[in-house]
Protein backbone atom coordinates (compact mmCIF):
# COMPACT_ATOMS: atom_id res chain seq x y z
CA UNK A 1 0.00 0.00 0.00
CA UNK A 2 2.54 2.50 0.85
CA UNK A 3 4.87 1.48 -2.01
CA UNK A 4 6.67 4.01 -3.80
CA UNK A 5 7.53 4.24 -7.24
CA UNK A 6 11.05 6.22 -8.19
CA UNK A 7 10.93 8.26 -11.31
CA UNK A 8 12.72 11.59 -12.96
CA UNK A 9 10.96 14.65 -14.01
CA UNK A 10 10.79 14.89 -17.64
CA UNK A 11 8.02 17.83 -17.86
CA UNK A 12 7.18 20.65 -15.27
CA UNK A 13 4.02 22.42 -15.18
CA UNK A 14 2.99 24.61 -12.10
CA UNK A 15 1.79 21.83 -9.45
CA UNK A 16 2.12 18.72 -11.75
CA UNK A 17 5.03 17.08 -13.01
CA UNK A 18 5.54 14.25 -15.92
CA UNK A 19 7.82 12.00 -14.42
CA UNK A 20 9.41 8.89 -16.35
CA UNK A 21 8.64 5.69 -13.80
CA UNK A 22 11.08 2.88 -15.56
CA UNK A 23 9.93 3.74 -19.16
CA UNK A 24 6.30 4.85 -18.34
CA UNK A 25 5.50 8.45 -18.14
CA UNK A 26 2.97 9.61 -15.46
CA UNK A 27 1.33 12.71 -14.34
CA UNK A 28 2.18 12.87 -11.17
CA UNK A 29 1.35 16.25 -8.41
CA UNK A 30 4.31 17.79 -6.91
CA UNK A 31 2.19 20.01 -4.58
CA UNK A 32 3.04 18.30 -1.30
CA UNK A 33 6.75 18.28 -2.38
CA UNK A 34 8.82 20.73 0.32
CA UNK A 35 12.11 20.97 -2.11
CA UNK A 36 11.86 22.95 -5.20
CA UNK A 37 12.46 20.91 -8.50
CA UNK A 38 13.64 21.01 -11.80
CA UNK A 39 13.87 18.66 -14.81
CA UNK A 40 16.34 15.51 -14.50
CA UNK A 41 15.39 15.56 -10.50
CA UNK A 42 14.44 12.43 -9.13
CA UNK A 43 11.45 11.80 -6.88
CA UNK A 44 9.54 9.20 -5.20
CA UNK A 45 6.66 8.86 -6.66
CA UNK A 46 2.87 7.48 -4.15
CA UNK A 47 -0.38 7.65 -4.96
CA UNK A 48 -0.09 9.71 -7.63
CA UNK A 49 1.93 12.55 -5.60
CA UNK A 50 5.85 13.38 -5.33
CA UNK A 51 6.15 12.62 -1.60
CA UNK A 52 9.81 13.22 -1.34
CA UNK A 53 12.69 14.35 -3.51
CA UNK A 54 15.51 12.02 -3.85
CA UNK A 55 19.03 12.37 -3.54
CA UNK A 56 21.52 10.65 -5.91
CA UNK A 57 24.40 11.78 -3.75
CA UNK A 58 22.93 9.66 -1.15
CA UNK A 59 22.25 6.90 -2.68
CA UNK A 60 26.11 6.73 -3.32
CA UNK A 61 26.93 7.47 -0.25
CA UNK A 62 24.54 4.71 1.10
CA UNK A 63 26.44 2.25 -1.12
CA UNK A 64 29.97 3.41 -1.19
CA UNK A 65 29.61 3.27 2.39
CA UNK A 66 28.54 -0.28 2.36
CA UNK A 67 30.79 -1.43 -0.33
CA UNK A 68 33.47 0.06 1.81
CA UNK A 69 32.04 -2.22 4.41
CA UNK A 70 31.75 -4.89 2.52
CA UNK A 71 35.47 -5.19 1.18
CA UNK A 72 36.85 -5.06 4.36
CA UNK A 73 35.16 -7.80 5.91
CA UNK A 74 36.95 -11.39 5.87
CA UNK A 75 35.82 -13.89 2.98
CA UNK B 1 20.68 6.34 -12.16
CA UNK B 2 21.05 2.68 -11.80
CA UNK B 3 22.15 3.42 -8.44
CA UNK B 4 18.91 4.25 -7.01
CA UNK B 5 17.82 0.55 -7.62
CA UNK B 6 20.07 -1.62 -8.66
CA UNK B 7 23.01 -0.95 -6.29
CA UNK B 8 20.60 -1.93 -4.04
CA UNK B 9 20.15 -5.32 -5.43
CA UNK B 10 23.81 -5.88 -5.67
CA UNK B 11 24.04 -10.12 -5.05
CA UNK B 12 27.66 -9.77 -4.03
CA UNK B 13 26.63 -7.04 -1.44
CA UNK B 14 24.00 -9.24 0.08
CA UNK B 15 26.28 -11.85 0.32
CA UNK B 16 28.70 -10.31 2.27
CA UNK B 17 25.45 -8.83 4.24
CA UNK B 18 24.42 -11.93 5.42
CA UNK B 19 27.44 -13.36 6.27
CA UNK B 20 28.56 -10.52 8.38
CA UNK B 21 24.63 -10.86 9.78
CA UNK B 22 25.46 -14.44 10.50
CA UNK B 23 28.93 -13.95 12.55
CA UNK B 24 27.05 -10.95 14.18
CA UNK B 25 24.58 -12.56 15.93
CA UNK B 26 25.46 -14.54 18.54
CA UNK B 27 22.04 -14.26 20.82
CA UNK B 28 18.40 -14.58 19.82
CA UNK B 29 16.67 -11.52 18.14
CA UNK B 30 13.17 -10.78 17.16
CA UNK B 31 12.82 -7.86 14.64
CA UNK B 32 9.39 -6.43 13.63
CA UNK B 33 8.51 -4.96 10.30
CA UNK B 34 5.19 -2.61 10.08
CA UNK B 35 4.72 -2.14 6.04
CA UNK B 36 3.11 -4.05 4.16
CA UNK B 37 5.65 -3.17 1.31
CA UNK B 38 8.25 -4.82 3.22
CA UNK B 39 6.38 -7.77 3.84
CA UNK B 40 6.08 -8.53 0.29
CA UNK B 41 9.84 -7.02 -0.03
CA UNK B 42 11.09 -9.98 2.37
CA UNK B 43 8.97 -12.93 0.85
CA UNK B 44 9.75 -11.47 -2.31
CA UNK B 45 13.77 -11.67 -2.21
CA UNK B 46 13.16 -14.20 0.10
CA UNK B 47 15.43 -12.32 3.23
CA UNK B 48 13.88 -15.01 5.73
CA UNK B 49 15.14 -17.93 3.76
CA UNK B 50 19.06 -16.34 3.94
CA UNK B 51 19.11 -15.92 7.90
CA UNK B 52 19.52 -17.80 10.75
CA UNK B 53 17.00 -19.84 12.75
CA UNK B 54 18.22 -17.02 15.80
CA UNK B 55 16.72 -14.08 13.97
CA UNK B 56 12.85 -14.06 14.02
CA UNK B 57 11.34 -11.83 11.65
CA UNK B 58 7.51 -10.99 12.24
CA UNK B 59 4.38 -8.69 10.64
CA UNK B 60 3.04 -6.27 12.29
CA UNK B 61 -0.48 -4.00 11.49
CA UNK B 62 1.43 -2.37 8.61
CA UNK B 63 -1.79 -3.35 6.18
CA UNK B 64 -3.67 -0.49 5.85
CA UNK B 65 -6.50 -3.40 3.70
CA UNK B 66 -6.08 -5.79 7.13
CA UNK B 67 -6.41 -3.39 9.85
CA UNK B 68 -10.14 -1.84 8.21
CA UNK B 69 -12.58 -3.20 10.12
CA UNK B 70 -15.22 -5.16 8.63
CA UNK B 71 -18.41 -2.82 9.32
CA UNK B 72 -16.08 -0.21 7.54
CA UNK B 73 -15.80 -2.28 4.36
CA UNK B 74 -19.29 -2.90 4.39
CA UNK B 75 -20.22 0.28 4.55
CA UNK B 76 -18.44 0.84 1.00
CA UNK B 77 -20.59 -1.89 -0.36
CA UNK B 78 -23.77 -0.13 1.10
CA UNK B 79 -22.50 2.97 -0.60
CA UNK B 80 -21.86 1.45 -3.64
CA UNK B 81 -25.39 -0.36 -3.87
CA UNK B 82 -27.34 3.43 -3.40
CA UNK B 83 -25.64 3.93 -6.80
CA UNK B 84 -22.29 5.91 -6.56
CA UNK B 85 -19.50 5.72 -8.68
CA UNK B 86 -16.40 4.17 -6.48
CA UNK B 87 -13.12 4.95 -7.17
CA UNK B 88 -10.43 3.07 -5.46
CA UNK B 89 -6.94 1.56 -5.40
CA UNK B 90 -6.53 -1.96 -6.93
CA UNK B 91 -5.80 -2.88 -3.32
CA UNK B 92 -9.19 -2.99 -2.58
CA UNK B 93 -11.12 -4.88 -5.30
CA UNK B 94 -10.88 -8.50 -3.78
CA UNK B 95 -11.73 -7.85 -0.37
CA UNK B 96 -15.21 -8.98 0.81
CA UNK B 97 -17.80 -7.85 2.89
CA UNK B 98 -19.33 -10.11 5.56
CA UNK B 99 -22.30 -11.37 3.23
CA UNK B 100 -19.29 -12.45 0.45
CA UNK B 101 -19.79 -9.25 -1.68
CA UNK B 102 -16.47 -7.72 -3.03
CA UNK B 103 -15.98 -4.11 -5.93
CA UNK B 104 -14.48 -6.86 -8.19
CA UNK B 105 -18.01 -8.72 -7.58
CA UNK B 106 -20.12 -5.59 -7.96
CA UNK B 107 -18.01 -4.20 -10.96
CA UNK B 108 -18.76 -7.66 -12.78
CA UNK B 109 -22.48 -6.95 -12.02
CA UNK B 110 -22.81 -3.75 -13.62
CA UNK B 111 -21.71 -1.04 -10.64
CA UNK B 112 -19.31 1.44 -11.81
CA UNK B 113 -16.12 1.00 -9.42
CA UNK B 114 -12.62 2.53 -10.97
CA UNK B 115 -9.32 1.84 -10.08
CA UNK B 116 -6.89 5.06 -10.20
CA UNK B 117 -3.43 5.71 -9.67
CA UNK B 118 -3.97 8.90 -7.66
CA UNK B 119 -6.71 9.96 -5.35
CA UNK B 120 -6.81 13.13 -7.61
CA UNK B 121 -7.85 11.20 -11.00
CA UNK B 122 -11.41 11.54 -8.89
CA UNK B 123 -11.85 15.05 -9.90
CA UNK B 124 -12.00 14.45 -13.72
CA UNK B 125 -14.01 11.23 -12.50
CA UNK B 126 -16.31 13.33 -10.87
CA UNK B 127 -16.73 15.98 -13.29
CA UNK B 128 -17.87 13.58 -16.06
CA UNK B 129 -21.13 12.45 -14.45
CA UNK B 130 -23.98 13.62 -12.33
CA UNK B 131 -23.44 10.94 -9.85
CA UNK B 132 -22.27 10.99 -6.52
CA UNK B 133 -18.56 9.75 -6.53
CA UNK B 134 -16.93 8.11 -3.57
CA UNK B 135 -13.32 7.45 -3.28
CA UNK B 136 -12.18 5.19 -1.38
CA UNK B 137 -9.54 6.94 1.84
CA UNK B 138 -7.71 3.96 2.67
CA UNK B 139 -3.67 4.29 3.95
CA UNK B 140 -1.53 5.71 6.73
CA UNK B 141 0.61 8.38 6.79
CA UNK B 142 2.10 8.03 3.53
CA UNK B 143 -0.92 8.32 1.58
CA UNK B 144 -3.27 10.29 3.54
CA UNK B 145 -1.38 13.42 2.37
CA UNK B 146 -2.92 12.44 -1.06
CA UNK B 147 -6.21 11.88 0.09
CA UNK B 148 -6.63 14.79 1.64
CA UNK B 149 -5.19 16.75 -1.43
CA UNK B 150 -8.35 15.39 -3.34
CA UNK B 151 -11.07 17.31 -0.30
CA UNK B 152 -8.34 20.07 -1.11
CA UNK B 153 -8.51 20.44 -4.38
CA UNK B 154 -12.29 19.84 -4.57
CA UNK B 155 -13.24 21.99 -2.17
CA UNK B 156 -11.22 25.05 -3.83
CA UNK B 157 -13.21 23.93 -6.79
CA UNK B 158 -16.62 24.12 -5.41
CA UNK B 159 -17.26 20.00 -6.67
CA UNK B 160 -19.97 18.54 -4.42
CA UNK B 161 -20.26 15.46 -5.79
CA UNK B 162 -17.21 13.70 -4.22
CA UNK B 163 -16.86 12.63 -1.02
CA UNK B 164 -14.43 10.33 0.18
CA UNK B 165 -14.19 6.94 3.15
CA UNK B 166 -12.55 8.32 6.37
CA UNK B 167 -10.65 5.16 6.79
CA UNK B 168 -6.95 6.55 7.19
CA UNK B 169 -5.06 5.47 10.28
CA UNK B 170 -2.09 7.26 11.79
CA UNK B 171 1.63 5.02 13.06
CA UNK B 172 2.41 6.52 16.54
CA UNK B 173 -0.43 5.20 18.57
CA UNK B 174 -0.28 1.61 16.84
CA UNK B 175 3.18 1.69 17.47
CA UNK B 176 2.40 2.52 21.03
CA UNK B 177 0.55 -0.36 22.03
CA UNK B 178 3.31 -2.64 20.19
CA UNK B 179 5.77 -1.11 22.79
CA UNK B 180 3.10 -1.56 26.11
CA UNK B 181 2.72 -5.64 24.71
CA UNK B 182 4.30 -7.77 27.18
CA UNK B 183 3.84 -10.80 25.00
CA UNK B 184 5.45 -9.49 21.91
CA UNK B 185 8.96 -9.14 22.66
CA UNK B 186 10.52 -7.25 19.91
CA UNK B 187 14.09 -6.35 20.16
CA UNK B 188 13.54 -3.87 16.91
CA UNK B 189 11.26 -2.84 13.97
CA UNK B 190 12.24 -2.01 10.77
CA UNK B 191 10.60 1.20 10.18
CA UNK B 192 8.93 1.88 7.01
CA UNK B 193 10.26 3.88 4.97
CA UNK B 194 7.33 6.20 2.92
CA UNK B 195 5.23 6.55 6.48
CA UNK B 196 9.06 8.36 7.46
CA UNK B 197 9.12 10.63 4.59
CA UNK B 198 6.21 12.16 5.62
CA UNK B 199 6.68 11.83 9.55
CA UNK B 200 9.74 11.68 10.10
CA UNK B 201 12.22 10.28 12.41
CA UNK B 202 10.70 11.78 15.77
CA UNK B 203 8.05 8.84 15.14
CA UNK B 204 10.33 6.31 16.85
CA UNK B 205 11.58 8.25 20.14
CA UNK B 206 9.12 6.27 22.04
CA UNK B 207 10.72 3.07 20.91
CA UNK B 208 13.92 3.69 21.40
CA UNK B 209 13.08 5.07 24.73
CA UNK B 210 11.78 1.15 25.46
CA UNK B 211 15.25 -0.31 24.94
CA UNK B 212 14.78 -1.49 21.08
CA UNK B 213 15.68 -0.20 17.57
CA UNK B 214 14.19 1.59 14.76
CA UNK B 215 15.89 1.48 11.48
CA UNK B 216 14.13 3.20 8.58
CA UNK B 217 15.13 1.25 5.00
CA UNK B 218 13.81 1.11 1.44
CA UNK B 219 12.61 -1.93 -0.16
CA UNK B 220 15.47 -3.19 -1.60
CA UNK B 221 17.28 -6.41 -0.03
CA UNK B 222 20.57 -4.48 0.62
CA UNK B 223 18.19 -2.20 2.51
CA UNK B 224 16.80 -4.69 4.42
CA UNK B 225 19.76 -6.38 5.13
CA UNK B 226 21.51 -3.14 6.52
CA UNK B 227 18.64 -2.64 8.66
CA UNK B 228 18.77 -6.01 10.17
CA UNK B 229 22.49 -6.19 10.60
CA UNK B 230 22.24 -2.35 12.57
CA UNK B 231 19.27 -3.99 14.63
CA UNK B 232 21.68 -6.76 15.53
CA UNK B 233 24.62 -5.08 16.62
CA UNK B 234 22.14 -2.40 18.94
CA UNK B 235 20.73 -5.32 20.08
CA UNK B 236 24.52 -6.77 21.22
CA UNK B 237 25.60 -3.29 22.63
CA UNK B 238 22.28 -2.34 24.38
CA UNK B 239 22.36 0.94 22.69
CA UNK B 240 19.47 1.64 20.58
CA UNK B 241 19.13 4.72 18.75
CA UNK B 242 16.90 5.07 15.49
CA UNK B 243 19.09 5.07 12.29
CA UNK B 244 17.87 6.53 8.59
CA UNK B 245 19.10 3.94 6.33
CA UNK B 246 17.16 5.51 3.51
CA UNK B 247 18.43 8.99 3.20
CA UNK B 248 17.92 8.44 -0.17
CA UNK B 249 14.49 9.60 -0.20
CA UNK B 250 13.63 10.32 3.56
CA UNK B 251 14.56 13.18 5.25
CA UNK B 252 15.04 12.79 9.02
CA UNK B 253 12.75 15.86 9.52
CA UNK B 254 9.58 14.19 7.15
CA UNK B 255 7.68 16.11 4.63
CA UNK B 256 6.61 19.39 6.73
CA UNK B 257 4.27 20.23 3.77
CA UNK B 258 2.36 16.96 3.36
CA UNK B 259 1.82 17.13 7.57
CA UNK B 260 0.42 20.41 6.84
CA UNK B 261 -2.24 19.07 4.31
CA UNK B 262 -3.07 16.37 6.62
CA UNK B 263 -3.75 18.97 9.20
CA UNK B 264 -5.69 21.49 7.26
CA UNK B 265 -8.13 18.52 6.22
CA UNK B 266 -7.92 15.62 9.21
CA UNK B 267 -8.07 16.37 12.66
CA UNK B 268 -6.55 12.94 15.21
CA UNK B 269 -9.72 10.11 16.37
CA UNK B 270 -9.81 6.89 17.96
CA UNK B 271 -10.49 4.41 15.75
CA UNK B 272 -10.98 0.54 15.97
CA UNK B 273 -8.15 -1.50 13.91
CA UNK B 274 -9.42 -5.16 12.74
CA UNK B 275 -7.76 -7.55 15.11
CA UNK B 276 -6.45 -5.10 17.54
CA UNK B 277 -9.58 -3.32 19.18
CA UNK B 278 -10.15 0.61 19.66
CA UNK B 279 -6.74 2.65 19.47
CA UNK B 280 -7.57 6.37 20.61
CA UNK B 281 -6.28 9.41 18.54
CA UNK B 282 -4.90 6.52 15.87
CA UNK B 283 -7.49 7.78 12.77
CA UNK B 284 -8.36 10.89 11.04
CA UNK B 285 -11.57 12.15 10.92
CA UNK B 286 -12.85 14.81 8.45
CA UNK B 287 -12.68 18.59 10.11
CA UNK B 288 -15.85 20.31 10.00
CA UNK B 289 -15.01 22.41 7.41
CA UNK B 290 -14.80 19.23 5.41
CA UNK B 291 -17.05 17.53 6.42
CA UNK B 292 -18.99 17.58 3.27
CA UNK B 293 -16.36 15.49 1.82
CA UNK B 294 -16.98 12.43 4.47
CA UNK B 295 -18.66 9.71 2.51
CA UNK B 296 -19.62 7.95 5.73
CA UNK B 297 -21.88 11.20 6.59
CA UNK B 298 -22.87 11.72 3.39
CA UNK B 299 -24.60 8.34 2.79
CA UNK B 300 -25.27 7.60 6.17
CA UNK B 301 -24.63 4.52 6.82
CA UNK B 302 -24.88 2.45 9.78
CA UNK B 303 -21.57 1.22 10.65
CA UNK B 304 -22.61 -2.25 12.19
CA UNK B 305 -21.75 -5.45 12.40
CA UNK B 306 -19.32 -7.91 13.83
CA UNK B 307 -16.09 -8.13 13.05
CA UNK B 308 -15.52 -11.71 14.27
CA UNK B 309 -14.57 -14.42 11.45
CA UNK B 310 -14.95 -18.18 13.07
CA UNK B 311 -11.23 -19.74 13.24
CA UNK B 312 -9.75 -16.69 11.35
CA UNK B 313 -7.11 -15.51 13.31
CA UNK B 314 -5.93 -12.09 11.38
CA UNK B 315 -6.10 -10.52 15.00
CA UNK B 316 -2.91 -12.86 16.28
CA UNK B 317 -1.12 -12.19 13.04
CA UNK B 318 -1.57 -8.62 12.77
CA UNK B 319 -0.55 -8.50 16.42
CA UNK B 320 2.61 -10.69 15.55
CA UNK B 321 1.63 -13.14 17.90
CA UNK B 322 1.58 -16.10 15.65
CA UNK B 323 3.10 -16.63 12.05
CA UNK B 324 0.27 -16.86 9.14
CA UNK B 325 1.49 -20.88 9.16
CA UNK B 326 -0.13 -21.28 12.29
CA UNK B 327 -3.41 -20.47 11.82
CA UNK B 328 -5.78 -23.57 10.70
CA UNK B 329 -7.07 -22.20 7.85
CA UNK B 330 -4.14 -21.13 6.20
CA UNK B 331 -3.50 -22.43 2.56
CA UNK B 332 -6.57 -24.81 2.97
CA UNK B 333 -9.52 -22.91 4.13
CA UNK B 334 -8.17 -19.49 3.37
CA UNK B 335 -6.08 -18.69 0.48
CA UNK B 336 -5.85 -15.76 -1.73
CA UNK B 337 -8.23 -17.34 -4.40
CA UNK B 338 -10.84 -17.67 -2.06
CA UNK B 339 -9.77 -15.66 1.39
CA UNK B 340 -11.29 -15.93 4.54
CA UNK B 341 -9.57 -13.23 6.73
CA UNK B 342 -8.11 -9.57 5.54
CA UNK B 343 -4.67 -11.00 5.78
CA UNK B 344 -4.96 -12.83 2.77
CA UNK B 345 -6.93 -10.30 0.91
CA UNK B 346 -4.39 -8.08 0.60
CA UNK B 347 -1.60 -8.61 -1.77
CA UNK B 348 0.12 -7.23 1.29
CA UNK B 349 -0.88 -9.23 4.03
CA UNK B 350 1.51 -11.35 6.17
CA UNK B 351 -0.68 -14.13 5.30
CA UNK B 352 -0.62 -13.40 1.31
CA UNK B 353 3.04 -12.72 1.08
CA UNK B 354 3.49 -16.09 2.80
CA UNK B 355 0.89 -18.27 0.66
CA UNK B 356 2.77 -16.81 -2.65
CA UNK B 357 6.29 -17.12 -2.20
CA UNK B 358 6.20 -20.07 0.37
Amino acid sequence: MCLGFPGQIVELEDIMATVDIAGTKREVSIMILPDEVVLGDWVMVHAGMAIAKMDPEEAQKTLQVLQEFADGLDD
Amino acid sequence: MASMIEGFRNAELCSKLVRQILKEATGSYRFMEVCGSHTMAIARFGIKSLLPENIELVSGPGCPVCVTPQCEIDALFEIAEKGAVIVTFGDMMRVPGSKGVSLQKMKSEGADVRIVFSPLDTIKIAAETDKEVVFVGIGFETTAPAVASLALTAKKAGIKNISITPYSKTMPEVLGLLLSDENLKINGFICPGHVTAVTGLSLYEPVVSAGMSAVVTGFEPVDILTSILEMVRQTNNGEFKAVNSYSRVVADEGNAKARSVIDEVYYKKGCWWRGIGYIEDSGLAFRDEYAEYDAFKKFDVSLQGDDEIEGCSCGEVLKGYIKPSSCSLFGTACTPESPVGPCMVSSEGACAALYKYS
